[in-house]
């Protein structure tokens, strides 16, 4: 007697059944694939966005220039105040003169410049920071210290990027909550159906001493099923609208000023994350589904 | 063997359906247990399956003790039953055959022990020739047979018949009752639930008689006339 656990067995009562219920199955897998793309899509939009944020972090300075009535040497004073801030990576001290050099760079035959000396620029320093997300902080730090005039930073833009990526996230958390939620209840009662439509056999079969585990196998392969089925729809799905979305924003972005990443350099993070939230979602389903028809 | 120690259930509405009911059913026995409708026949019986739990006392069920059983061992407990109801409870859309086979694949039987015991128990119960047929094709008698092939199919210590006669008519019911002492006779415990007098008078076997959640009267080749002992 008595293999224990027989996989052939589970599948095909499992297979079986998700064809007897046919339309709360194809619900069922309508739903996951709605969850897992609304939250592959808000986590592709934060990717982007965090990819974006690091490149703009690769030139994360901005500029303070320094009161006019201080000389160079107490100018160069302040340089040890400023790196003596958190967030401050590296601090350059960069004259009047050098600036106009700088300035002066790349703009050679503008007659106009010709004329200029260094007095009409201000003494400044270039500073760069760790983190561009306390970007707006260290700039107020700075700005704080006595003998810095005035700044210049593009931490709108920083935090523009922050705060879109922030909302994105948290939007998806919700959704993605919400969804899985009612996949959970969809997918349960899929299975519910499948094992009310079932329980004469079922009756027969705790009669014949089947043991639980042996009643809920099927079930929850079924469930599992569902749950990959999903994944893999909303994966094609996913990469799909990724690249119409993509194509289009790169189209309308005549400055280059977005970079997307390519779906294919994603693929190895979605598919498994893919897979693994649709089973998670069809196991759990199915286990609270039957787990209260068990008893006795 | 059953073992029933001072016994009582009351239901959850109240209902006092076993009051202190002692009795003792060997291997090997073949057993009626009578009384009027209402009387707990039929709770005896779940009692003894483990569908439903005993308010008080001990039963003994095959070495295993009802009244602290594990749900993991429940199913091994009723792996020692061969279990029939008046209702057959065969499955509509399953062959003969297929009924079989599922109740032994509910226990994880292999292929090839399918193949060894069916044609085995179908011929015990002289359904050999109808294995493709359906319940639907089948006349009641025919539909019982089935059943006890089933309790039979995974080779139970003992056979447990809830009034398996109950929807048949009197010669369908005599065969019946000749297949069950014909399957006690090759060494399986048989305990039947009827309140026909008739047969159980014919046959000479033990009686069990109960009335009012009380067994009345114990004793082997017992009269039974339907009302009182
Ligand atoms: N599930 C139940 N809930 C409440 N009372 C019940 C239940 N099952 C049976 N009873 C009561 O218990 C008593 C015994 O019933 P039962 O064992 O079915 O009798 P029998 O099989 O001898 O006709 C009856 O009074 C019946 O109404
Ligand atoms: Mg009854």
């Amino acid at each position: 007697m008595a293999r224990r656990f027989n996989v052939g067995y589970y599948c095909s009562e499992g297979v079986h059944s998700i064809f007897t219920h046919g339309f709360m199955s194809f619900a069922a897998v309508c739903m996951i694939v709605a969850c897992l793309l609304i939250m592959g899509s808000f986590s592709l939009v934060a990717v982007n966005l965090d990819n974006m944020l690091g490149d703009l972090e690769a030139q994360n300075e901005f500029l303070a220039y320094i009161d006019e009535t201080y000389t160079e040497e107490q100018a160069q004073a302040l340089q040890p105040q400023i790196e003596a801030i958190p967030n401050v990576a590296e601090v350059t001290y960069v004259s009047r003169d050098q600036a106009l050099e700088d300035f002066k760079a790349g703009r050679e035959g503008n007659e106009l410049l010709d004329d200029l000396d260094g007095s009409v620029l201000r003494d400044r320093y270039r500073i760069h920071v760790d983190d561009i997300e306390q970007l707006k902080q260290t700039v107020d730090q700075v700005a704080a210290i006595s003998g810095i005039a005035d700044t210049n930073a593009a931490y709108e833009i920083a935090q523009g990027f922050v705060t879109v990526r922030n909302i994105a996230a948290g939007v998806a958390v919700v959704l993605v909550t919400i969804l899985a939620v009612v996949s959970l209840f969809i997918i349960a009662n899929t299975i519910k159906l499948a094992f009310f439509y079932r329980r004469e056999e079922i009756a027969i079969m705790k009669m014949c001493g089947a043991t639980n585990a042996f009643i809920r196998w099927p079930f929850v392969v079924q469930g599992m099923i569902l749950g990959l089925a999903g994944a893999i729809v909303a994966f094609f799905l996913q990469w799909g609208v990724y690249e119409l979305v993509s194509k289009t924003v790169i189209q309308s972005d005549g400055l280059s000023l977005v970079t997307i990443l390519p779906f294919p350099s994603l693929i190895l993070n979605i598919l498994p994350v893919f897979c693994g939230a649709g089973l998670l979602i069809g196991v759990v389903g199915s286990v609270l589904a039957i787990r209260k028809f068990l008893q006795v | 063997m059953i073992r029933f120690i001072d016994v009582y259930k009351e239901y959850d509405n109240g209902t006092k359906a076993l009051k202190g009911v002692n009795m003792r059913i060997d291997d090997g026995e073949f057993v009626f247990l009578v009384g009027p409708s209402g009387s707990g026949k039929s709770t005896i019986i779940k009692l003894i399956t483990g569908e439903i739990a005993l308010t008080q006392g001990k039963i003994m069920v095959n070495g295993y003790s009802m009244s602290n059983i594990s749900p993991k061992q429940v199913p091994l407990m009723r792996r020692t039953l061969g279990i029939i109801f008046q209702d057959f409870r065969l499955i509509e859309k399953k062959t003969v055959y297929e009924n079989l086979s599922f109740a032994m694949r509910a226990i994880g039987a292999s292929n090839r022990d399918l193949k060894r015991r069916i044609p085995y128990v179908l011929q015990l119960v002289g359904l050999e020739q109808k294995a493709d047929r359906y319940p639907g094709q089948l006349s009641g008698g025919e539909q019982q047979r089935v059943a006890i092939a089933r309790a039979l199919v995974n080779n139970p210590n003992m056979i447990i018949a809830d009034e398996p006669t109950g929807n048949l008519d009197p010669k369908r019911s005599l065969e019946i009752m000749m297949l069950l002492e014909r399957i006690n006779e090759l060494g399986t415990t048989v305990l039947v639930v009827t309140h026909e007098k008739n047969l159980v008078n014919r046959f000479g076997k033990r009686v069990v008689a109960i009335e009012d959640g009380r067994i009345i009267n114990d004793e082997t080749g017992g009269y039974y006339n339907g009302e009182k002992i």
